[in-house]
């Protein structure tokens, strides 16, 4: 493994007075893509929030390309280079497609260019001037990615983006992921779609009750699918 | 003489002036309410006083400085903004976790100890501000007289609540505006400095107060209660246009601000209570107000 995009040590954090991550330690090479596994609850939503400092209080250490960050306030974090996609996708109602594109401020070099991201995404660009909130759930999930893209963020922080989407968008998602991964981004992709996630992913770490549970690289796949079952419960 | 429904159109057109006028104040305060509520989440009670303070610093700058209307329609803006700065870096800013009462009471209260001040220091019959020399007289339109600074008021304000539109809804600043509106946490993570930005909305805001206090000071008596006086009516405003909709507050202010003109015109006794019985029939027919969007 190269240089480390992002290290997470003893990350523990707390929503006001319950305690939900348990000291969790993962990291992430340059260009890798890694997952979180794990069960609804498990603790990998808050993990990706605690990463950029929305989850409460927490403590521990998180290093973005070789910066702590657990003292920094969020939007100084992710100037050091993350790009969020959340759970919910967030996309702004009160802002029209192109708007929501455009929003994010230029915080790194690796950014693509509106062109590149249109021809990425060409549903994008035939409805850039509706309200965000009027596109389709599979173009809200597009634009939640495509936002990130253009900002010039090289660790991505993907949240369950395959949730709800029909199965023709999900491999389509893949596609983009997989095309992400080659032009050298650093992906972070909380999943429940195991199948998904499996052909695409480096390594996998599997998030119980607020820790790393179970680390499991990509050539230890086969073996250790039973495993993963078990943890997932499917 | 001409006259219009049983009333001389001299009398009638003046009196729709006056509405004007005061719509343009109710415009230029309610625009900043729906601002700051927009971002903040903060039913900002001081914004009379702040308003009141801008009539009172214009009037401080002629009077010990010799500081004349043009250089104080920038100067007192901007020391309310830095005021409002203080008071949201200070105090606000540990309010927004919690109810919007508490920031509703904050705001009550240091409208109360800000008008006190003043009552105290120049008491409460109020100063009179010089019209500048270009404004005396009027422009004699056939049919009534137009009062120059009278239109001078009308044409700053329309411009500037359309400049505070043009930015708010057209431009990179404005969308993240918007976007901080609707989730403020997100565009945080996007890398924007949220607080900043809360902080400089706020300044902005009651800047626009001390603006309308400014452009108020001819018009008025500038008095230690004219903030209290005229910001009832500008919630009022602001709920029959919609919390925190900004095209909504520019409309509904100069609207209410003609019909409470034309009711002095037609039945003088109920001039003082139609923006409040608007308000009524607008909560019970759309509590959200005519340009809000239901939460």
């Amino acid at each position: 493994m190269g240089d480390l995009a992002l290290k997470v040590s003893d990350l523990n954090a707390w929503y006001g007075e319950s305690h939900i991550l348990h000291g969790v330690n993962f990291e992430v090479g340059k260009g890798e893509l890694v997952t979180l596994l794990g069960r609804n609850g498990a603790g990998r939503t808050t993990t990706l929030k605690a990463i950029l400092g929305l989850a409460g209080r927490r403590t521990g250490s998180v290093k973005v390309n070789g910066i702590e960050a657990i003292g920094l306030a969020t939007h100084r974090i992710a100037r050091l280079g993350l790009g969020y996609c959340p759970e919910e996708r967030g996309i702004f109602s009160s802002l029209s497609c192109e708007e929501n594109l455009l929003l994010p401020p230029v915080v790194g070099k690796a950014g693509l260019s509106v062109d590149e991201i249109y021809a990425m995404f060409p549903n994008l660009k035939e409805r850039r001037n509706s309200q965000g909130t009027r596109l389709s759930g599979g173009e809200q999930q597009m634009l939640a990615m495509a936002r990130i893209l253009r900002s010039g963020a090289d660790i991505l922080l993907l949240d369950e983006v395959t949730e709800g989407l029909a199965p023709v968008i999900v491999q389509a998602l893949g596609r983009v992921i997989r095309q992400l991964k080659d032009k050298g981004f650093t992906i972070i992709l909380v999943e429940q779609n195991f199948r998904f996630a499996a052909p695409l992913a480096d390594r996998h770490y599997v998030i119980e009750h607020g820790k790393v549970a179970e680390v499991v690289e990509k050539a230890e796949l086969a073996a250790k699918t039973d495993l993963l079952h078990e943890y997932l419960g499917v | 003489m001409t006259e219009i429904f049983g009333v001389p159109i001299q009398a009638f057109m003046g009196q729709l002036t006056i509405g004007l006028v005061n719509g343009c104040f109710y415009a230029l305060l309610s625009l900043g309410l729906a601002v700051i509520f927009g971002m903040l989440n903060v039913v900002n009670f001081a914004h009379g006083a702040l308003y009141m303070v801008g009539a009172f610093f214009s009037w401080m700058l002629l009077k010990y400085a010799g500081i004349g209307y043009w250089w104080a329609l920038i100067l007192a803006p901007i020391g309310v903004a830095l005021i409002g700065i203080a008071i949201e870096r200070t105090m606000l800013r540990w309010l927004y976790q919690l109810d919007h009462l508490y920031g509703l009471l904050l705001t009550f209260g240091l409208a109360l100890i800000i008008e006190g001040i003043f009552r105290h220091h120049y008491g409460s019959s109020g100063q009179p501000y010089d019209l500048p020399e270009v404004f005396r007289g009027a422009f004699d339109l056939g049919f009534m007289f137009l009062p120059k600074y009278r239109a001078w008021v009308v044409v700053m304000s329309i411009v500037v609540c359309l400049a505070t539109w043009y930015i708010i809804e057209r431009t990179r600043l404005g969308a993240y505006l918007r976007a901080g509106t609707e989730n403020p946490k997100l565009v945080q993570a996007f890398g924007i400095n949220v607080p900043l930005m809360v902080t400089l909305t706020y300044g902005a805001g009651v800047g626009l107060a001390g603006l309308a206090g400014v452009m108020a000071a001819p018009v008025y008596l500038v008095n230690p209660t004219m903030g209290s006086s005229i910001i009832i009516v500008v919630f009022a405003v602001v709920v029959i246009g919609g919390m925190g909709s900004i095209l909504g507050s520019i409309i509904t202010g100069l609207a209410l601000g003609l019909i409470e003109g034309l009711t002095k015109v037609f039945y003088p006794e109920a001039s003082n209570t139609v923006v409040f019985i608007i308000m009524a029939i607008v909560l019970l027919l759309r509590p959200a107000g005519l340009f809000g969007r239901e939460k």
